[in-house]
């Protein structure tokens, strides 16, 4: 077996508490859809047929009881629990299911809502056979107003450093504005290797990672390592040009991290020392190289090298801020093509259905009511002369007569009394609007 | 012998009775014989009409050297698989024949010569009924009575829907995705794939690959994007990525190992020949595995199979790849000497990897690389040599003439080296040996024998590779104009790979079985055969 899925679907959502609360962050509907079916329909799109899905027991329960979050997937889903207060961040889940995990792996995040080509991330793993292999995407700018939110909030201490290589697959360089005090430092090292180096700034991270199964022992004997994004993945760009990676012999180290990694690249090489001969001969042989303009042969001789694809054009998104929840709602639809309204909905004649709307099942929609460019969930009532335009209901709303609701995210169970007129809010769930609310 | 009985019918097992009791010179009269058949049985399909000839065409397989093994007709048949393996007591296969027959003439006494004539003149009457019998039943064993029509292999004839039909089958029936072919193409080379880098063939697969060995997938995007480039590094990486497979591999229950094996293996080459057509030396190396796979005594444990298959690849490598260079450096060396200025063309491993040795031999010389577009892979051979202390110039081939003069020495590498003589190698290597042989310099080419092959070609039109087109878009001060070539429809960009160089223009041969002269190169074939 070539590459073995693990879907992150533990986290908290802590960026839109207003949302989790109450439903747990795997289960949020995207278009009707519960955000975790996304990246597992993208998994089975590409022919994965078991993947190994990390996450709460909450979840786990919610998934095999509640009829309403019915995934239907014909993967095999390998359902691996973890206490919620633990406090585990992804790559402490990793080290969880070390046992399980029996070559390279593909870690995907249950909040990625994509289209991109997966070989193409893949290709990069294997063809150079790379030891970390990513997936992002240029970021897009949300244009709709957040509920709840007064103007747009510029969070500028969150921004994301890359440097990729003239070919702009290669990932030279990885930091977060906030780890960096005061500005930007390039080993030397790098511009050695690699004197032209595109920075980028406006790239979303999609949380998609290739990853190498000695990644996974070295995660192992490393319990420092706690966040894939956070620690792993810039601790791998960086020991790319680390000088003990380039040459067989490990030196004593003060880095207690860096020799563990060495220990399992040697023992690596160990086991494999008959057929690293064989791809040492056939480098020798072979006359290409990635790079020119200086004497060292490809890869400056690098055994770990870090990949990243980065896409143009496509839908990536990762919903884990209310803003990118709208936004993903709005498009995610395209994603799939169900017919937008659901066949078990109750739809009564007069009334107006705009074609970005989406309506879920066993709804009832009465007369003269209006739904433009919404989202309305299973189950939901929506009586008469009720204006919907740019909303995401979620299930089991019921919206009394003469309501108007613009702009607005009405989590489930919440009640909208008669005549509320609701402009850009957040309704948190089983909450109730008196009639005539503002 | 045995293997070919049970193809032949039985008016055939006589002769073949007769063909072993009379010894090697019936085989002459057997190959007149079906020269002469093969001309009657050429009457009649002009009488059939072309539409039968092509039908006739396609189950043909050479029968009399023929390996029953359908594996060999799936595989090209110009590199008929079945002529080293069987029979070296019938001489040279028949195809061929033109070349070994003058080289094993010895000069026959009056009373052979009578003999001869007489047994040809049985020979004659017995094929005549033959032939009258045979042409009744043409359809259905065609195999046996035209073992010299050779079968053109599939990756020649893209311009015929349906060969095209047939290997999309075939391909669909072993699961591997058909890859499309991309652009205009030029009309002279229109019967040959060509393919876009943009569109890998893992585009459709599925991710973990199940069909398809995950080494051989990394394999094969590998060649298609260029990373294992050069006929040696070709060659290792596959033995090696089968070294994987055959550690991966477990027998299933009713099989056999030596069978399963190979079978197991023939979705797996054809993906690769999907990625990027086959090389000689690939070829070659094929043929190897798959007769040591299948010599492989039933009643082996699987365990004791698979590290005998092991330890034969690691020992194929290290004779023809690491021995073979160590030998052919040692030749080579011999013929540089001091003050030489040597012109290397491109970046050919063995020539670099001599050129190095003789700097550690302490031989003074200097070399001039000469590079093309759009590969430019001579700027890799410049940064080995320069890195070991050699001086070195370095010109596009444009400059050929400007500096062949200076020249005292020419080296070049091959690809591959055809059954008539002919080289065949990077592109511009042709024309390189021309203008070295008006200027008077000597040519050698250094091969390896294991890249010698049964293939007979003349010109480079027949049988090519066609690279990505787009690689010749060049961006210069931010304009490419090339940038919408498909829009021009009278336009094709060609970007071709190999190229063949007669005989004439190349002084010796380098081989690690000694010097030898170009021609020399079907008796070194036959030699091999014998070996094996």
């Amino acid at each position: 077996m070539e590459l073995q899925a693990v879907l992150m679907a533990a986290g908290g959502g802590s960026r839109m508490m207003d949302l989790t609360y109450n439903t747990p962050k795997p289960l949020l509907p995207v278009g009707n859809k519960p955000l975790i079916w996304y990246p597992l329909n993208l998994l089975e799109r590409v022919g994965f047929e078991e993947v190994i899905v990390i996450t709460t027991k909450e979840v786990q329960k919610m998934i095999s009881t509640d009829p309403k979050t019915k995934l239907d997937v014909k993967m095999k889903l390998d359902i691996v629990c973890i206490q919620e207060d633990a406090d585990m961040g992804t790559a402490d889940a990793l080290r969880h299911i070390q046992q399980k995990i029996k070559t390279d792996i593909l870690v995907v995040s249950c909040d990625l809502i994509t289209d991109a080509a997966l070989h193409e991330v893949v290709d990069l793993f294997r063809a150079h056979n790379a030891t970390l292999s990513m997936l992002m995407s240029k970021a897009h700018e949300f244009t709709e107003t957040v509920p709840g939110q007064k103007g747009k909030k510029k969070t500028g201490e969150q921004r994301d450093f890359v440097g990729v290589d003239g070919t702009g697959k290669r990932l030279l360089f990885m930091a977060n504005e906030a780890d960096l005090d005061e500005g930007l430092v390039i080993r030397k090292s790098i511009m050695r290797k690699h004197p032209r180096m595109h920075i980028k700034t406006g790239l979303v991270d999609a949380h998609l990672y290739c990853l190498k199964k000695s990644v996974v022992d070295f995660l192992a004997d490393n319990k420092s390592v706690s966040s894939i994004r956070g620690e792993l993945v810039p601790y791998l760009v960086r020991k790319q040009f680390s000088k003990s990676m380039t040459s067989p012999n490990v030196n004593d180290e003060a880095d207690q991290n860096l020799k563990k990694k060495d220990g399992n690249a040697n023992l690596e090489i160990q086991i494999l020392s008959r057929d690293e001969v064989l791809l040492q001969l056939t480098r020798e042989r072979s006359c290409w190289n990635d790079h020119r303009g200086d004497m060292s042969e490809a890869y400056h001789g690098g055994r770990l090298r870090c990949y990243v694809h980065i896409m143009d054009e496509g839908m990536c998104y990762r919903v884990n801020t209310l803003a990118a929840y709208i936004e993903a709602n709005r498009l995610a639809p395209k994603l799939f093509d169900e017919p937008a309204v659901h066949p078990s909905a109750a739809i009564s004649v007069r009334c107006l259905i705009g074609a970005d709307s989406i309506i879920g099942a066993s709804c009832q929609i009465s007369d003269k009511a209006s739904i433009k460019r919404s989202m309305i969930g299973a189950s939901t009532t929506v009586r008469e002369k009720v204006k919907v335009t740019n909303s995401i209901i979620m299930h089991g709303v019921t919206i009394e007569e003469g309501c108007n609701i613009q702009g607005s995210v009405i989590c489930s169970n919440a009640v909208i009394g008669r005549g509320a007129d609701i402009k850009y809010c957040l309704v948190g769930s089983a909450q109730r609007i008196e009639p005539e609310g503002q | 012998m045995a293997d070919c009985g049970e193809a032949d019918g039985p008016e055939k097992k006589d002769e073949l009775v007769r063909a072993k009791n009379e010894g090697k010179e019936l085989t002459k009269e057997e190959k007149q014989r079906l020269r002469k058949e093969k001309k009657q049985q050429k009457k009649q399909k002009d009488e059939k009409g072309p539409s039968e000839r092509a039908k006739e065409k396609k189950p043909v397989a050479p029968s009399q050297p023929v390996a029953t093994q359908p594996p060999t007709q799936k595989a090209p048949t110009v590199l008929p698989a079945s002529a080293p393996i069987p029979v070296p007591a019938s001489g040279a296969p028949s195809h061929s024949s033109p070349a070994p027959s003058p080289a094993d003439k010895p000069a026959k006494s009056r009373a052979e010569q009578k003999a001869e004539r007489r047994a040809r003149q049985e020979a004659d009457r017995a094929s005549k009924q033959q032939s009258c019998s045979s042409s009744s039943k043409t359809k259905a064993p065609p195999s046996e009575l035209n073992p010299v029509v050779k079968r053109l292999p599939e990756h020649v004839q893209v311009d015929d829907p349906a060969v095209v039909k047939r290997l999309a089958k075939k391909l669909e029936r072993q699961q591997i995705p058909l890859r499309s072919d991309y652009g205009y193409k030029v009309s002279l080379f229109s019967h040959l794939h060509q393919y876009s880098r943009k569109a890998p063939l893992t585009q459709q697969l599925s991710i973990p690959s199940t069909v398809i060995h995950p080494s051989i997938v990394r394999l094969g995007l590998q060649y298609s994007q260029g990373i294992v480039v050069g006929s040696n590094a070709r060659s290792v990486a596959l033995l090696h990525a089968f070294k994987q497979v055959i550690r991966d591999y477990t027998t299933p229950p009713n099989e056999e190992l030596a069978r399963d094996l190979v079978n197991k293996l023939k979705p797996y080459i054809s993906f690769l020949n999907q990625c990027r057509p086959l090389s000689a030396s690939m070829g070659n190396a094929i043929k190897y595995i798959k007769k040591e796979i299948s010599n492989i005594p039933s009643q082996f444990k699987e365990e004791e199979a698979k590290t005998k298959l092991q330890n034969c690849i690691d020992r194929y490598i290290e004779e023809n790849v690491v021995l073979a260079a160590k030998a052919i450096s040692k030749y080579a060396i011999e013929k540089i000497s001091d003050g030489d200025v040597i012109l290397v063309y491109g970046c050919s491993s063995l020539v670099n990897h001599i050129l190095c040795e003789a700097y550690e031999k302490s031989r003074k010389f200097r070399v001039i690389v000469v590079d093309s577009r759009p590969r430019l892979e001579g700027r890799e051979a410049l940064r080995r040599l320069v890195q070991r202390g050699i001086s070195c110039t370095y010109v596009l081939i444009s400059a050929l003439s400007y500096i062949l003069p200076e020249v005292s020495k020419v080296f070049l590498g091959a690809h591959a080296l055809l059954a008539n003589g002919y080289v065949m190698s990077r592109v511009g290597t042709s024309q390189i040996a021309l203008v070295a042989r008006t200027f008077n310099v000597p040519v050698l080419v250094c091969c390896e024998t294991y890249k010698f092959c049964e293939r007979v070609q003349t010109d480079s039109f027949v049988s090519n590779e066609l690279d990505d087109p787009d690689d010749l878009i060049v961006t210069r001060k931010g304009k490419t104009q090339l940038e919408n070539w498909h829009d021009v429809s009278s336009l094709g960009l060609l970007n071709l790979v190999y190229d063949v160089t007669p005989p004439d223009f190349v002084d010796l041969v380098i081989t690690d079985l000694g010097m030898i002269p170009c021609t020399s190169v079907p008796v070194v074939l036959r030699v091999k055969n014998l070996d094996q």
